[in-house]
């Protein structure tokens, strides 16, 4: 599959609540150690849908060469 | 996932400890569940799954948001989600948490009960049906104390739900935060070793059971 050319960037100020993560189609995220939402780069697709529910706003849909 | 379909009705269990609080203040007790449950999974597990996967409350306000669509759904104001304003809530949470327990201990050594229930910390709501006369009066002050708490809580959630994204509360939730800091202390280092950004180590986070 061709990756996307966008992905999904969780900020510092996740508070792990893990609602980015239920909605996620690709099922890209983990809530790691219990500290911050984690995506995995090889299944995010940039669709935004974590983006639009994270209360705390700290998701940003970057382009890929950003922060890989 | 058949297994966990139990696991998306614990909503249920959070309207119906409200109910039961109206019917009867002494049910507030039960709310101690849902105080410790997350508290110890966050020490002995190291992980945020209480809010994750079993927070009836959580469940309740993505109930309200978004199948019902009674949230506006845009993102809270910034200060809600600062670090200083999380932590400052949950501090004036601890305190006022630990003036309840103060008024129990008061009760415990003598002093009247307060038949009331207060929201938000200032309206006092005369509770005088409540039939207590069975238990020791301290018992009966911790249960209108702790049903404060979680009313309190719940209006607010409710609100930030209704103004903001559903789950706003969330962000400033103060067992959200405390599990989240409790993590931060057990797993700080893990975390900073394996980083987060980068297939491997969201493998190895899950590996671990995170
Ligand atoms: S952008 Fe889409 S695929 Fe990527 S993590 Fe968010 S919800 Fe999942
Ligand atoms: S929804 Fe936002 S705050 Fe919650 S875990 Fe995901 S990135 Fe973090
Ligand atoms: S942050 Fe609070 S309300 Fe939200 S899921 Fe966690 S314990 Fe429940």
């Amino acid at each position: 599959m061709t990756a996307s050319l966008r992905i999904a960037h969780v900020g510092k100020e996740c508070v792990a609540c893990g609602c980015c993560a239920r909605v996620c189609p690709r099922a890209a995220i983990q809530i790691a150690w219990g500290i911050s939402a984690c995506v995995d780069p090889e299944l995010c697709v940039g669709c935004r849908k974590c983006a639009q529910v994270c209360p705390a706003a700290v998701i940003d849909i970057v382009e890929r060469e950003a922060v890989l | 996932m058949k297994t966990r379909k139990w696991v998306n009705y614990l909503w249920i269990a959070e309207l119906s400890y409200l109910f039961l609080g109206l019917f009867n203040i002494l049910f507030a007790w039960l709310g101690m569940v849902f105080f410790s449950i997350p508290l110890l999974v966050a020490i002995f597990g190291g992980s945020k799954a209480y809010c994750n996967r079993y927070c009836g409350r959580g469940q309740l306000l993505r109930l309200l948001g978004e199948k019902l669509k009674l949230s506006r759904n845009v993102p809270p104001p910034k200060f809600l989600r600062s670090t200083w304003f999380r932590y400052g809530f949950l501090t004036f949470f601890m305190a006022m948490f630990g003036l309840m327990l103060f008024s129990t201990y008061q009760v415990f050594t003598g002093a009247p009960l307060s038949q009331t229930v207060t929201l938000l910390w200032v309206f006092k709501l005369p509770w005088q049906w409540a039939d207590i006369s069975f238990v020791a009066p301290w018992v009966g002050q911790f249960a209108f104390g702790f049903f404060s708490v979680m009313l309190t809580s719940t209006v607010l959630g409710i609100v930030t739900m209704g103004l903001f994204r559903p789950q706003s509360w969330c962000v400033y939730c103060p067992m959200g935060t405390m599990t989240q800091g409790v993590c931060k202390l057990k797993n700080g280092k893990k975390a900073r070793i394996h980083g987060r950004e980068s297939q491997a180590d969201c493998k190895l986070a899950e590996d671990t059971g995170q």
